[in-house]
């Protein structure tokens, strides 16, 4: 192998620290024993037990993925069906319209999404709670889901539908039993996308919930406002620690994936 | 010989299994298929054979039923087909891609359209083990598509379209991606297995060869019309236009101005040159514009001048096509025009009688060759 030049090894290691360097401070100083967050006074674990006592942060957690599950679950189903419909409609008039309102969320400045829902929720006389930011979550991740979907569905073979029709399937059934489990992928790493935008949005659920439900990046948003405490550096930590491994395992699954697909395609054709 | 020649198209009594009747399909303003009618027998191996755009997949689709006729109707054995949806309809399509399903077993897929029948379980597992055997994946059965090779594939489709024992299956293009000769050993193995499973076979090719090899008629396809259906050795000897004609096989063209001479028509194409002989077409006047098709196998070549050859012309070899078997020689006449002729060459090459630049004698009976009208 190549030896890197001292120039390249100093960019990554700048480009890495830029990007690491303040999670891992807050990582280290989640570990500290003072009270006082920019002073290290020894190692110690007790702000996690601290955090495990809070009720009012384990009470929004449990809001937080309760909302990220069923909205990541309900935009998965829609924009789904809205990628199907966008990919296999062919041509009608208005397409191009409508498939730009399907991703204009994705642009649309948070504040005023929030805002809109926000202005909606109250002339319909909603009241505001985990309800309503389920619906604002599933309005915004359900055109990313689209957008995922969507780019798996152009390179699908459309005759393996046609031919799942040819052997007697209705055209649900075909999507069920053929479509959907090729294309189960993409629609994994959509609901997962929606998942961890739901979880880490602060705007809009800020417009859209009420007094009966808070969010975590909520309630950090507020508690930091009184001042960082060890315990926020705690709770994000054990954040980063579930990002970091959702990550991973989704990632290694996928290679393993492909790694056993090229295996075998390699020993089908020595076969031949 | 006693063998019964299997010719249902030539018997008014017999029933077509499919009916195509004045049917035409537009896309927006592109015509694919224009007027068109034509009946297709039981346990037929129909073959539809023309350039891409011909309209010979959308007359296939209309059959499986992805497409429906603008106008005019579809008979499947006597029925209206028309609006019937592809799940609906007895039959079943093999794929160009061959479409397997990849996220389920040979076996699986194979099972597929059984299972929708809601055929019970052992009766499934027999026809599958049945279909396996008939093209020799027993050992594959617990494979993905993806851990097996491309003729395996292509068999794979092939048992996945029969299982279901259709009246009429469509065969779309089912040997392009294979190699050559992995192609022809298949085109038997299709034979075999049309023969064995009494189906008819309606098959999609753009290769004539294949076209010829596998089916029982032939139907040459032109901007969405037939424009000959015939048994493969008539469209050879006798197509009835220069387009069938250059399309199936190697062909010289001739033009020229007809002459009819009692129970012979003769053709002046070049001046100072004597007329081509040839069997007559009803309906000619003198002086009409004709062309004349002849194989280049039945060309004969000689040094000397033929004593009784109804057809000879003398020309020069311009090039030589060395093919291993044969030689096509390409012999120039005074006009410039150039005439293919074939010779088996059972002799070693060194022994060859002509080569570059010898003048020689071109000469064929006068039933060798057709005239076309068009």
């Amino acid at each position: 192998m190549r030896r890197m030049t001292w120039f390249n090894v100093t960019s990554l290691t700048l480009g890495f620290a830029f990007l690491y360097l303040p999670m891992l401070i807050l990582i280290i100083f989640s570990f500290n024993e003072s009270k006082l967050v920019t002073v290290w006074a020894g190692f110690s674990t007790k702000w996690y037990g601290e955090l495990m006592r809070n009720t009012a942060f384990l009470d929004a957690a449990w809001v937080t993925v309760k909302v990220a599950f069923i909205s990541s679950s309900l935009a998965t189903i829609l924009g789904t069906m809205a990628a199907v419909v966008m990919v296999r409609a062919g041509r009608f008039r208005g397409r191009t319209m409508f498939s730009g309102m399907i991703y204009a969320p994705m642009v649309m400045p948070e504040v005023i999404t929030g805002l809109s829902l926000l202005l909606l929720f109250i002339s319909l006389g909603m009241d505001r709670g985990v309800f309503t930011i389920v619906l604002a979550h599933t309005t915004f991740a359900m055109c990313y889901v689209s957008v995922v979907v969507s780019s798996r569905l152009v390179s699908f073979d459309q005759s393996l539908e046609e031919a799942a029709l040819d052997l007697g399937c209705s055209p649900v059934q075909a999507f069920r039993l053929v479509t959907l489990p090729i294309i189960a992928p993409a629609v994994i790493s959509g609901w997962l996308l929606a998942f961890t935008l739901s979880l880490d949005d602060l705007v809009i659920a800020s417009f859209t919930s009420g007094p009966s439900a808070t969010t975590l990046p909520m309630k950090i948003w507020s508690s930091v406002r009184l001042g960082v405490s060890p315990e926020i550096n705690a709770l994000s930590t054990i954040m980063i620690l579930v990002v970091a491994i959702g990550v991973i395992t989704a990632s290694l699954i996928n290679k393993r994936n492909v790694v056993r697909q090229r295996r075998e395609e390699a020993a089908a054709e020595k076969l031949a | 010989m006693a063998l019964d020649v299997f010719a249902p198209w030539e018997d008014p009594n017999a029933k077509p299994l499919i009916q195509f009747q004045n049917v035409t399909k537009r896309f927006g303003d592109f015509t694919a298929i224009d007027d068109l009618t034509v009946d297709i027998f039981e346990q037929e191996f129909f073959a539809l054979l023309g350039p891409s755009g011909c309209g010979k997949t959308t007359m296939m689709r209309m059959l499986a039923g992805f497409e429906t006729p603008t106008e005019g109707q579809i008979l499947l054995a006597g029925q209206d087909i028309g609006a019937v949806p592809p799940n609906k309809r007895a039959t079943n399509m093999m794929f160009q891609s061959y479409a397997l399903f990849p996220h389920l077993s040979i076996w699986e897929n194979i099972a597929f359209g059984l299972k929708r029948d809601k055929m019970p379980k052992d009766q499934i597992g027999e026809r599958v083990e049945e279909m396996l055997r008939l093209t020799r994946l027993e050992k594959f059965a617990r494979r993905k598509p993806h851990q097996i090779s491309g003729g395996q594939r292509q068999r794979v489709a092939l048992a996945r379209s029969l299982a279901k024992a259709p009246k009429l299956l469509l065969l779309d293009e089912p040997l392009g991606a294979l190699d050559k000769k992995l192609r022809q050993e298949t085109q038997f193995e299709l034979m075999d297995i049309q023969e064995t499973t009494g189906t008819t076979f309606v098959i999609v090719t753009h290769d004539q060869e294949e076209a010829m090899t596998v089916a029982s008629r032939v139907a040459v396809m032109d901007h969405g019309q037939i424009v000959q259906v015939a048994t493969p050795d008539v469209i050879y000897e006798a197509p009835n236009s220069t387009y069938v004609a250059d399309f199936i096989g190697d062909v010289n063209l001739i033009a020229g101005k007809a002459d009819p001479q009692g129970d012979k028509l003769h053709l002046h194409w070049a001046d100072g040159q004597p007329a081509l002989v040839g069997s007559p077409l009803a309906g000619i006047t003198k002086g009409q514009d004709l062309h004349y098709a002849i194989r280049p196998e039945k060309v004969s070549i000689s040094a000397e001048k033929p004593a009784d050859a109804a057809n000879a012309i003398q020309g020069e070899v311009h090039d030589i096509a060395y093919l291993g078997n044969i030689s096509t020689y390409h012999v120039q006449l005074p006009g410039g025009q150039i005439i293919k002729a074939q010779a088996a060459n059972n002799r070693r090459i060194s022994r060859r009688a002509f080569t570059w630049e010898d003048k020689v004698w071109l000469s064929w009976t006068d039933t060798a060759g057709v005239f076309l009208e068009r």
